[in-house]
């Protein structure tokens, strides 16, 4: 986009009620870190900080009139983002805090869905906080708590020091059991560093996968998990769960699965047909979708992403020199045939 | 030919307005500057959402991020008529009688002319509001339809439905029709008589600005390459009938329109700050202004039929007088 240095970048946080949202909120608000946030909560609850740019909406959730289940967005989103942009020098960027029940679908799609909203803003990244020790109870009682990880871009595994190692392994296993693209930060009292959360470019075709090199590597999906200080868990034991990527989790409760596929140069004849119908057929059940492309005759990478109907992709760079003209995509959602997604996926490849 | 006067200010201009023919313009930043023998400004609320020109008291009322509502009068008057809490208050309307409507959240507030308030309380969040012509009733635009209430009497509101999440209202000035902005791009109507439906749509843009035409035989609005203008003259509206499009630009959106105040013309603004006037019968157009550095956000007609003043999203406002 031609304007893209005027968006103001979006990142919303999500995570059940005592995940620790509020602790993060309050770092993003009250640290130095020579940023001004507008924040948007749905209650004031206790953020104990007195600042004009937080802004209290009740969550309105609408559903587009053109006939899609999955079209829904924030309408008192668009409101308090209009709102806000009319005096844009205010603030750098903004926070979106959900409800502990919400579901981050509506909130991420009106950044696409919305032209007001989507010339003004960006959506940056969407964080999920994880409460290590009651993600397992969260897990059997409700789908939002399934959701919200399946979504994110980031999770924030918070809490850990009230688990032990071994729990907090099972836990972490689920989270990517759940999502194996996500990027997971393991933490005691939000404490994780805000540059990992803000500003990540999630969302922008240019950086979402730059920022990591081993998208999708099917057998080792241990190497984006950065260690804090106090994780001492062993690095390689991950090596034996690559097949969460391929079918549905055998960990309990879990109903969200991905599908990673590979393949190699694809025809953009074949491929972009494809890519459209899965997402028009497949639409409602697909959380999210990334993949990087290599078309046939094309010098350059192609990036895309998607949230349910929504898909957006865009030449990326040139692929450099030795690097592997490889095709990988990822689905993230529930119900999916990963047989036949494989299948079709495959027939797309270039003669 | 028309000439400009400019007036260059910092920020969005969410009402440029005549209050006893003085231009105001009033700011998302809560000031309200005017053109009354140099320029000259007050502050209403700490940051300005929404604001309704209240025809009948000539004033100005305002509502905004610091949950209040003000009301400006010519000379610089400000006066605070109601606080609803540290929510925002994102819309306003004005009636005939003196009384003002106000939105917060889920609820629509009512401030009669004596001071009184009272609360109406919506399932979900009140988009927009509307008095009717007489003032004996207010419209709520909200998530798959409108609402009207009967402020002044006890009774059961009448709920308008269609599916949808609506964003502005607005009644005919004869009270025949009541016409709903909407998230998707279109318009919707009832006659109100009958509840008999009338879908408005095709904008390749959503509608966030419209106009009645003197005695509300036309409804003018944004959201196109051209204003789109829908005959309301007959008993039911536009209906089978095609809209005029006036003002048609291949490279820029119509942004704000304003209806002559006795004649079938309206001004047009578009999203590079250009402002023409054109006239309903033949199409013709008169270039009033050249485009700006922002899209223009509001217009209104003096009393005498002479001036326009207008607004932008980047400040540069103005007044335009079309007999010089």
């Amino acid at each position: 986009m031609s304007d893209a240095q005027t968006q103001i970048p979006v990142t919303v946080l999500t995570g059940y009620l005592g995940a620790g949202k509020t602790t993060l909120l309050n770092r993003i608000l009250s640290e130095n870190h020579g940023k001004r946030y507008a924040v948007i909560v749905n209650e004031f609850g206790e953020i104990g900080i007195d600042n004009d740019l937080i802004v209290e909406s009740d969550e309105e959730i609408y559903e587009m009139n053109n006939g899609c289940v999955c079209c829904t967005v924030r309408g008192d989103l668009i409101r308090v983002v209009e709102g806000l942009m009319k005096r844009p020098g205010r603030f750098d960027a903004i926070v979106v805090e959900t409800t502990g029940l919400a579901d981050p679908v509506p909130v991420a799609q009106t950044f696409f869905m919305d032209d007001d909203v989507r010339t003004k803003t960006k959506l940056d990244a969407v964080v999920a906080l994880v409460d290590a020790k009651h993600l397992p109870l969260r897990l059997k009682d409700s789908k939002e708590a399934e959701d919200q990880i399946a979504f994110a871009d980031v999770v924030v595994l918070n809490k850990t020091d009230l688990v032990t190692p071994e729990e907090l392994e099972k836990v972490e296993a689920t989270v990517r059991a759940i999502n194996p693209a996500a990027k997971i930060h393991r933490t005691q009292r939000s404490g994780v560093a805000l540059s990992e959360v803000l500003d990540r470019g999630a969302f922008d075709l240019s950086r979402a996968l730059e920022n990591d090199p081993h998208f999708l590597d099917a057998h080792d999906h241990d190497h984006d998990h950065e260690c804090g200080p106090d994780c001492d868990h062993d690095h390689h034991h991950h090596d034996g769960h690559d097949h969460h990527h391929h079918h549905a989790s055998d960990i309990h409760d879990v109903t969200v699965k991905s599908v990673s596929l590979r393949g190699g140069e694809m025809d953009p004849k074949k491929f972009f047909p494809w890519i459209e119908k899965v997402t028009q057929m497949e639409g409602p059940n697909i959380l999210r979708l990334k993949g990087i492309i290599a078309l046939k005759g094309d010098e350059d990478r192609y990036v895309l992403q998607g949230v349910h109907m929504i898909l957006e992709g865009d030449h990326q760079r040139a692929w450099k020199d030795g690097e592997k003209h490889e095709s990988r995509l990822v689905f993230i959602g529930r119900e999916l045939d990963a047989e036949r997604l494989r299948k079709s996926f495959e027939a797309c490849q270039a003669a | 030919m028309p000439t400009v006067a400019p007036l260059d200010l910092e920020g969005h201009c969410v009402a440029a307005v005549f209050l006893n023919d003085v231009p105001h313009f009033a700011l998302a930043d809560g000031a309200i500057h005017r053109l009354d023998n140099g320029h000259k400004t007050v502050q209403a609320n700490d940051g300005l959402l929404a604001a309704f020109h209240d025809a009948a008291n000539d004033r100005l009322i305002t509502g905004g991020e610091d949950g209040k509502v003000f009301a400006v009068k010519a000379g610089g008057e400000v006066s605070e008529l109601a606080s609803a809490g540290r929510k925002w208050v994102t819309s306003i309307a004005a009636g005939p009688q003196g009384a003002i409507a106000y939105a917060s959240g889920k609820t629509a507030f009512v401030r009669f002319a004596d001071g009184k308030i009272k609360e109406f309380v919506h399932p979900r969040s009140v988009e927009g509001l509307a008095f009717s012509p007489k003032g004996m009733r207010f419209g709520v635009a909200r998530y798959n339809g409108a609402t009207l209430h009967f402020p002044a009497a006890e009774g059961k509101p009448v709920e308008l439905e269609w599916a949808g999440a609506h964003t502005g209202i607005t009644f005919s000035p004869d009270g025949t029709f009541l016409v709903t902005t909407m998230q998707e791009n279109a318009l919707h109507g009832w006659k109100l008589a009958d509840g008999k439906h009338m879908r408005m749509s095709g904008y390749p843009g959503k509608v966030k600005s419209l106009s009645w035409s003197a005695k509300g035989k036309w409804l003018a609005s944004s959201g196109a390459p051209a204003a789109i203008v829908w005959p309301f003259a007959s008993k039911d509206g536009p209906m089978g009938k095609a809209p005029l499009e006036l003002g048609t630009r291949g490279n820029t959106m119509v942004t704000c329109v304003a209806c002559h105040p006795s004649q079938e013309v309206t001004a047009i603004g578009y999203e590079d700050g250009m402002v023409i006037a054109a006239r309903f019968a033949d199409a013709k157009e008169v270039l009033l202004r050249r485009p700006g550095k922002g899209a223009i956000t509001s217009m209104m007609w003096d009393k005498e039929e002479r001036r326009i003043v207008f607004g932008s999203a980047a400040g540069d406002c103005g007044v335009i007088d079309i007999t010089a």
